[in-house]
């Protein structure tokens, strides 16, 4: 049987707002509340994908580097804008520029070699490839990063008296964190060492859907599935290391003092 | 002379005209408590930095020594200190490691552990230690790593009196004995006076007496 891509014309997706519906209803039944909040989500959602949809339609009919550069960008602003605001307290000046720096050179490098060495797309910029690609990279860095930032900021904080009295002992202040920073770096990389784990067992991944969805051979969707998991992973693992290497020497100043 | 302190300005909780510690001395650091006698310490080991003024070590601004390197020379013992996860033996041969020191033998560890009253076996777990047993395994920890001046911050608030007296005479005749430098804040005037070849009062950040 040959396999074709479905198209949702619009009363199809008109259907699939039941969910929304039933979910509105449930929630007013329950007296849970934030009936609101449903149903700007749902709207924010229906809206912002509209508009991406036009995007990169018009961007994948007009190939152009600077297109994808423009959005590699934006993607990487909003990614670390949503890391500052997911953080639990004030992050300092410099924290935030390494986290920056973290972000985008992690991320960069990885895309880089994901796109030249492993895909060899030709021409680089292939926005259909270039942009879903850098996407993925983006995103599940970013919720690597979140989730080191936020243990490290917690840990120093629960064990400022451990910290200082190794430091009172003569202990170098990287040594004196190393036990939150390995956790730190742990608790980053755990979510996608567990998805990799359920990955075809207990789900199947987006990407690899989307390409089933679009009529490819499952067999070309898991060898891009997993080329790009192994992509995520070095991604996430080289965000987090920049941000733990260069982020743990801003918790102490010149004089070698924990500074909270 | 140890350290010389001048004109030492630290936030608006101290305020140090002129100090000299000796080498080779033990000093009693007294006063009411919210003086500021813990932060007073914590010069000495460049925990604290002075806003204005200078402290000095061995006749050198204190900033010129690397903190760490400082911090292994004046190794400062604060008044609730953290025992680490582990053993007995861990919590000395983990500091070791951390300090790049050469690992001790057991034989030593239990030595010291004998020293200041604590007549356990290594292995036993340092976190069912009583507050007071935690505070002497700390101080152990201290003269494992046998630095040149000791920084004591009331090295006995959780021990009964007879204890006190005893690993109070345990630090001197180390201290002594071996010739270091003792820095040591105590609530107890009878020690200060017993022991102490200088006495400081600290009241609201000043010296009060310095004798």
């Amino acid at each position: 049987m040959e396999r074709q891509i479905i198209n949702l014309q619009l009363t199809q997706l008109i259907f699939a707002y039941l969910f929304v519906f039933i979910l509105l209803v449930i929630v007013k039944k329950k007296q849970i509340g934030q009936e609101k909040q449903i149903i700007i989500a749902s709207l924010r959602m229906t809206l912002q994908l509209i508009i991406i949809g036009f995007i990169l339609e018009y961007v994948f009919n007009n190939q152009n580097p600077l297109f994808s550069l423009a959005i590699l960008i934006l993607m990487e602003i909003f990614a670390v804008h949503n890391i500052y605001s997911r953080t639990e307290v004030e992050l300092q000046h410099d924290m935030r520029k390494i986290i920056a720096v973290s972000m985008f050179l992690g991320t960069l490098l990885s895309l880089a070699y994901f796109i030249f060495i492993v895909v060899q797309l030709k021409p680089w910029f292939r926005a259909d490839y270039f942009i879903p690609l850098a996407g993925m990279l983006i995103g599940n860095s970013m919720t690597g990063i979140s989730l080191g930032i936020n243990h490290l900021l917690t840990g120093i904080s629960d064990k400022q008296q451990l910290i200082e009295n190794y430091l009172m002992l003569g202990v170098e202040p990287e040594k004196s964190i190393a036990e939150i920073t390995q956790q730190a770096f742990y608790n980053a990389i755990l979510p996608t060492i567990n998805s990799m784990l359920g990955m075809g067992i207990v789900f199947l991944p987006g990407m690899m859907t989307g390409q089933i969805l679009a009529g490819a051979s499952p067999l070309i969707a898991i060898k891009y599935q997993i080329a790009i998991m192994l992509g995520i992973l070095g991604s996430v693992t080289l965000t987090v290391f920049f941000l733990i290497k260069y982020g743990a020497k801003t918790f102490f100043n010149s004089e070698k003092q924990l500074k909270l | 002379m140890m350290f010389e302190l001048s004109a030492v300005k630290f936030k608006d909780i101290l305020l140090i005209d002129y100090l000299t510690i000796e080498a080779q001395s033990i000093t009693a650091v007294v006063g009411s408590s919210g003086g500021g006698k813990t932060t007073f310490l914590k010069l000495f080991n460049n925990m604290n930095s002075a806003d204005q003024g200078d402290v000095f070590y061995k006749n050198r601004k204190i900033n010129y020594y690397d903190p760490v390197k400082l911090r292994r020379e004046v190794t400062m013992l604060p008044q609730n200190p953290v025992v680490f996860p582990g053993s007995l033996a861990d919590n000395f041969s983990l500091i070791e490691k951390l300090t790049d020191h050469k690992l001790s033998s057991f034989t030593k560890y239990k030595k010291l552990l004998s020293k200041v009253d604590l007549n356990y076996k290594l292995d036993r777990a340092a976190a069912d230690l009583s507050g007071g047993e935690k505070q002497r395994l700390a101080l152990a920890r201290v003269m494992l790593l046998d630095p040149e001046v000791l920084l004591l911050d009331e090295p006995s608030s959780a021990l009964d009196s007879l204890t006190e007296q005893k690993i109070i005479e345990v630090v001197v005749n180390y201290v002594k004995n071996k010739a270091k430098t003792l820095l040591m804040v105590t609530h107890s005037t009878r020690l200060a006076n017993d022991y102490a070849d200088q006495i400081i009062t600290i009241e609201d950040g000043k010296i009060k007496e310095n004798k």
